[in-house]
């Protein structure tokens, strides 16, 4: 997993500082961070990442336009898109999943699995 | 005349000794042919005793070696189920180390975020980013004690309508006995039962040996059913954090924002100290 790029998009400080431990036990993985969907994109426009992790709930940009401008972006048309979503909002991740996002995770997140999707994911990148 | 007797006499005499050495002759070679015969046939039970006697010890050799290889199948076979408890362990060993990490990596995060700020706001928005992202909890209610110390008042009011939620005295119901006994309340509520006034979920709110207010949750996000281990501590570390936190940022806002140490401070430090 050594080169690869991750970014959090995520306005919770807490949500994202345990977001960012989970990742951090994928030995190699490179992280970078931002508050919101706005934030994000400078982030994207600035550096290459294999992959992207947002909230949806977030204040100035939304993570639903992020995955669509993602999308919408040659750059990133291929590079794998995770959603955090609140348990039981069925409604988000299906939106999100038609806007192009390739997995969803629930709150309350366990670090366990954020581990697993992003490992599983990266491992199709490779 | 006699002499031609005599001769005939020795001739016949010859024949008849000659016939006996080759009677006799014929008997010795009958009595060859018969030992012969028999030492043949004996020689034949021989070899068969002999071709018997090699199979009897192969298939005891036989039977030796499938008895070997059968007790080393055996263990081989209780080495496999070893090998496979042994990975069942390990499993087991590694979701329960995964389950201990996401639970101190939660109360880690918790606790640094909450003595990560002295704003009021900022401690009351992460005591909810606590509850509702890693607890799952979409109501909830923080009541803290007033200054006539009878009544707990609310301060946080989240998924819920505030006016909803009144005032509690010291002692009365649910509620009220907590914030008395110091004793967290978790339960599972009656379907008729008033979840405002007997919430699944009361936290008392600790500072030292004060009680100091109460965490009400009434209602969890949608889909998640129960408490997990982890949430049990997040209570436990909201009620002595969360209080802590809360009760700092009042003291902070209280004095106006200025973290300015008084000599009185620095006297009775330096007393209690030296």
């Amino acid at each position: 997993m050594s080169n690869y790029k991750v970014l959090v998009v995520e306005d919770s400080p807490t949500m994202r500082q345990l977001i960012v431990f989970a990742l951090k036990r994928i030995r190699g993985l490179q992280i970078a961070e931002a508050n919101d969907g706005v934030g994000g994109l400078k982030k994207l426009s600035s550096e290459k990442f294999d992959l992207i992790l947002t909230d949806i709930n977030m204040p100035i940009m939304d993570g639903l336009k992020l995955v669509s401008l993602i999308r919408n972006d040659p750059n990133y048309k291929e590079v794998p898109v995770v959603v955090i979503t609140t348990e039981g909002a069925q409604e988000d991740r299906e939106r999100a999943l038609s806007l192009g996002a390739n997995e969803y995770i629930t709150k309350p997140i366990q670090t366990a699995k954020i581990i697993d999707v992003v490992r599983s994911l990266l491992d199709g990148v490779g | 005349m006699a002499a031609d007797q005599d001769e005939t006499s020795g001739t016949t005499q010859r024949a008849e000794e000659f016939l006996q050495v080759f009677k006799r002759g014929a008997e010795f070679t009958q009595d060859l042919l018969r030992e012969n015969e028999r030492l043949r046939f004996q020689l034949l039970e021989m070899e068969q005793g002999n071709v018997a006697g090699d199979g009897v010890g192969n298939v005891e050799h036989l039977k030796s070696r499938i008895d070997m290889l059968e007790s080393e199948k055996q263990e081989i076979l209780s080495r496999i189920q070893e090998v496979q408890q042994e990975n069942q362990d390990y499993d087991n060993r590694y979701s329960e180390i995964e389950a201990e990490n996401n639970l101190l990596a939660n109360l880690y995060i918790s606790s640094y975020q909450l003595h990560s700020s002295l704003d009021i706001t900022e401690i009351i928005r992460i005591i909810q980013e606590i509850l509702l992202n890693l607890v799952g909890v979409e109501q909830f209610s923080i009541l803290m004690l007033d200054a006539t110390q009878q009544y707990l008042r609310p301060l946080v009011v989240e998924g819920l309508d505030p006016s909803m939620i009144a005032s509690v005295r010291v002692g009365e119901g649910a509620i009220g006995q907590v914030l008395k006994s110091g004793e967290r309340r978790l339960h599972t509520p009656e379907p008729s039962a008033d979840l405002l006034a007997e919430p699944p979920v009361i936290i008392p709110l600790a500072v030292g040996d004060d009680i100091i207010g109460v965490i009400n949750i009434y209602k969890l996000l949608q889909q998640k059913e129960t408490f997990s281990d982890i949430d049990e501590e997040l209570f436990n570390l909201l009620g002595a954090h969360a209080a802590m936190a809360i009760f700092t940022a009042m003291l902070h806002l209280e004095r106006g924002g200025q973290p300015v140490f008084s000599d009185s401070f620095f006297a009775r430090v330096t007393e209690d100290l030296y």
